[in-house]
C-alpha cells in the first residue's frame, strides 16, 4: 500500500488532477447545464489552441527556461502566414512554410541570446514579446490583411461534431512529445538538462543543444496555435493571443511544472490546460461574473504551487 | 613566501617514473585561465590497479589537473597518453568513451530523477526505435541493471525508481562509483568525494576505492585530508601552484612528511 500511494504523491501533476476533479464536480452541482453535450464541445474547441502552447512552454520550463514571447509569436507567425497568402500571392503551403521557419527563427534567436550571453531566459523573451507583437503590429500596417477567401481551413479546424480538427493536432502533438519527453533519451537530456545543469554537461549532455532545440519547439507550436485560432476566426489579427504567455505558464505550473526546471510531465500539462479551460467555461455557465476569471487562476497557480511543495516533501519523507 | 616555497619542492629526479604499461601518462601539461598559469608543466601518470593520492592546497592545481583529465577543460598544451596511445581530451564524452570516469564532489547526479535514470543519462540503452540517435530508451535494461549495481553496492533497500534526492550524500557517492563501473571505467578519478559525509560513510566509500584496485581499475583520489587519502594509496602526488611538487610512494615517506609538506 505505501509503496502505491509514494508513487502516487510523487507524481507532479497529482494535485492538479484532484483540483480538476473537485472543480468539475463543483460546476457541475451549481449549474447542471456545465456537463452537458453542447458545453463540453463548447470545451473542447478552445482546448488544443491553449493546449498546444503549454505544450511548448511546459518542456522548456522542464529544460529550466521560459518562454515570455509565445502570445506575440502566437500573432506574428499567422500574421505573415496571411499576408503572403492574401498581399503577396504565395501559395497556402508555402506561406505555412514561411511561418514556421519564421517562429523556429525567433526560438532560436531567444536560445542564441540566453544562452551565448549567458541571461536569464525571462529577460530575453520579454524583449522578444515586445518585439515580436511589434513586428506583427508593422507587418499587418494597421489593416487585417485580405483573408483569401477560398481558402479551405478544413484540415485545421473542420468540425467534427464533439470537437474540431485541432483537436487530432493537438492529441498527435502530445502523443509524440509525451513519448519524447518520458520514453526517449532525448527527453532524458531534458529533464537532466533542467534538474542540474552541471551534472547533465559532465555526463557528457550537449545541453546548450538540448536547450536550443526546446526553445525552437515551443516557438514553433505556439505559431502552430495562432495559426489554427488565425484560421478559425478566418483573421489575422495583430492583437491576438495578448496575456496568453501567463496562461500557459500558469497551466504548466498548476500542472506541477517546476519554475526551477527538472519537474514536470504531459499529463500535468493536459490537466493544467484543461483546468484553465474548465474555469473560464464553467464560471460562465455558473453565472459568475466572467470578470472573476484571471482572479481564479491567479489563485489557483499559487495553491497548486503551495500544494505540490507540500506533497512533494511528504512523498519524500515516506521511506 | 615563493622562497619559502621553493624550499618544500622535491628534486624533479626523484619523482616516481611511469613505467612502460602506465594507464594514463600526461607529460608538460600547461593550462592558462585568463593570466592565471593554473598548469605549468606537469607530468603526471597512474599504472592499472594504482590508487593515487593527489594532494595540495585550494589552488594548487588539484582540481585544473583532474578537469583536463576528464575532458571538462582542454589543456592548452602538452601531450596526453591513454593506454600507450596518445589522446585528445576535448570533451566530457571523449574522456568517457576511453573508460576515464570522473566522480565530483557533487557525484554530477541529478537530485529529482530516479537512480535508473541518473545511471545512464548521455548513455541510455536504446530499443529498435531509433532515428538519429534519438529513440525509445530500454526501460527494462535500465531498471534490470541498476538493480544489479545497487546490489553490488549492498543498498538493497532502495528500489531503482527511487530519487536520488532521497539518498545519503554517502550513497549517493556509492550510486556514482557504480554507474562509473557499470561503464566499466579504467581509470576512476575522484574528486573530493569524501566531503561532506559522515565518518562512516566516508569509510565506506574508501572501503569501495580499495575494492577496484583488486579489479586493476586505476584510481585518482583528490582530497585536501590526507587521512583520507594517505591509508589507501598506493602513491602520493602534491601540488602547489599549479607544478608537481612532489610524486613519492606511499613506502618512502609518511604521513608527517607530507603534512610538512602540503602545509
Amino acid at each position: 500500500m505505501q509503496p502505491i500511494v509514494k508513487t502516487l504523491l510523487s507524481r507532479p501533476e497529482i494535485s492538479a488532477l484532484v483540483m480538476l476533479v473537485v472543480v468539475v464536480v463543483g460546476f457541475t452541482l451549481m449549474a447542471p447545464q456545465f456537463a452537458s453535450y453542447g458545453n463540453t464541445r463548447v470545451l473542447l474547441f478552445s482546448l488544443p489552441e491553449l493546449g498546444i502552447v503549454v505544450l511548448g512552454v511546459g518542456i522548456l520550463m522542464i529544460a529550466g527556461e521560459f518562454d515570455l514571447s509565445v502570445g506575440s509569436v502566437f500573432a506574428l507567425v499567422p500574421m505573415l502566414m496571411v499576408i503572403a497568402m492574401g498581399r503577396w500571392g504565395v501559395p497556402p503551403i508555402v506561406a505555412m512554410l514561411m511561418g514556421f521557419a519564421l517562429a523556429l527563427a525567433v526560438g532560436y534567436i531567444n536560445g542564441w541570446i540566453t544562452l551565448t550571453f549567458n541571461i536569464p531566459s525571462f529577460v530575453t523573451t520579454l524583449g522578444m514579446l515586445f518585439m515580436a507583437r511589434s513586428l506583427a503590429t508593422v507587418l499587418s500596417g494597421g489593416f487585417p490583411p485580405p483573408f483569401p477567401a477560398n481558402l479551405s481551413t478544413e484540415l485545421f479546424v473542420a468540425d467534427l461534431g464533439l470537437f474540431r480538427s485541432s483537436m487530432i493536432w493537438f492529441a498527435g502533438f502530445a502523443l509524440i512529445l509525451g513519448i519524447v519527453l518520458h520514453f526517449s533519451n532525448l527527453g532524458n537530456w531534458i529533464f537532466a538538462t533542467g534538474g542540474q545543469r552541471q551534472a547533465a554537461a559532465d555526463m557528457g549532455i550537449d545541453t546548450r543543444k538540448v536547450k536550443l532545440f526546446c526553445f525552437m519547439l515551443c516557438s514553433f507550436l505556439a505559431g502552430f496555435a495562432g495559426m489554427i485560432t488565425t484560421l478559425r476566426l478566418r483573421s489575422a489579427l495583430p492583437a491576438l493571443g495578448e496575456g496568453l504567455e501567463l496562461q500557459a505558464i500558469a497551466a504548466a505550473v498548476i500542472g506541477g511544472t517546476a519554475l526551477t526546471g527538472g519537474i514536470g510531465s504531459l499529463i500535468g500539462f493536459l490537466v493544467g490546460t484543461t483546468l484553465i479551460r474548465v474555469i473560464d467555461n464553467g464560471l460562465v455557465m455558473a453565472r459568475i461574473d466572467a470578470n472573476w476569471f484571471r482572479f481564479a487562476i491567479g489563485a489557483l497557480t499559487i495553491v497548486a504551487v503551495i500544494l505540490n511543495t507540500w506533497v512533494r516533501a511528504r512523498a519524500r519523507r515516506m521511506k | 613566501m615563493t622562497a619559502r616555497l621553493e624550499e618544500h619542492f622535491q628534486a624533479r629526479e626523484t619523482f616516481v617514473q611511469p613505467t612502460a604499461a602506465a594507464l594514463v601518462r600526461c607529460e608538460g601539461l600547461e593550462k592558462w585561465y585568463g593570466s592565471v598559469h593554473a598548469l605549468a608543466e606537469v607530468d603526471f601518470h597512474a599504472e592499472p590497479g594504482e590508487i593515487v593520492g593527489l594532494v595540495g592546497d585550494n589552488g594548487a592545481g588539484k582540481s585544473t589537473l583532474i578537469k583536463v583529465l576528464s575532458g571538462a577543460h582542454p589543456a592548452d598544451g602538452g601531450r596526453i597518453f591513454f593506454e600507450g596511445r596518445e589522446v585528445r581530451l576535448d570533451s566530457p564524452k571523449a574522456a568517457m568513451a576511453l573508460g576515464i570516469e570522473t566522480i565530483y564532489q557533487y557525484t554530477a547526479m541529478v537530485p529529482a530523477m530516479s537512480i535508473a535514470r541518473n545511471m545512464f543519462i548521455g548513455r541510455e540503452p536504446l530499443t529498435r526505435f531509433t532515428i538519429g540517435g534519438i529513440g525509445l530508451m530500454d526501460r527494462r535494461t535500465m531498471v534490470e541493471h541498476a538493480t544489479r549495481s545497487l546490489t553490488n553496492i549492498d543498498l538493497t533497500e532502495r528500489s531503482p525508481d527511487t530519487t536520488v534526492e532521497e539518498l545519503s550524500g554517502g550513497q549517493r557517492q556509492a550510486v556514482a562509483i557504480a554507474r562509473a563501473m557499470y561503464f566499466k571505467s579504467k581509470l576512476l578519478i575522484l574528486d573530493e568525494p569524501t566531503n561532506h559525509l559522515s565518518v562512516k560513510e566516508t569509510n565506506k566509500v574508501l572501503d569501495y576505492v580499495a575494492s577496484l584496485k583488486e579489479q586493476g581499475i586505476g584510481s585518482i583520489f583528490i582530497s585536501h585530508n590526507l587521512h583520507h587519502i594517505f591509508p589507501i594509496s598506493d602513491r602520493i602526488v602534491a601540488m602547489a601552484r599549479g607544478r608537481k611538487i612532489a610524486d613519492i610512494r606511499k613506502s618512502d615517506t609518511t604521513i608527517d612528511d607530507l603534512t610538512d609538506l602540503i602545509v
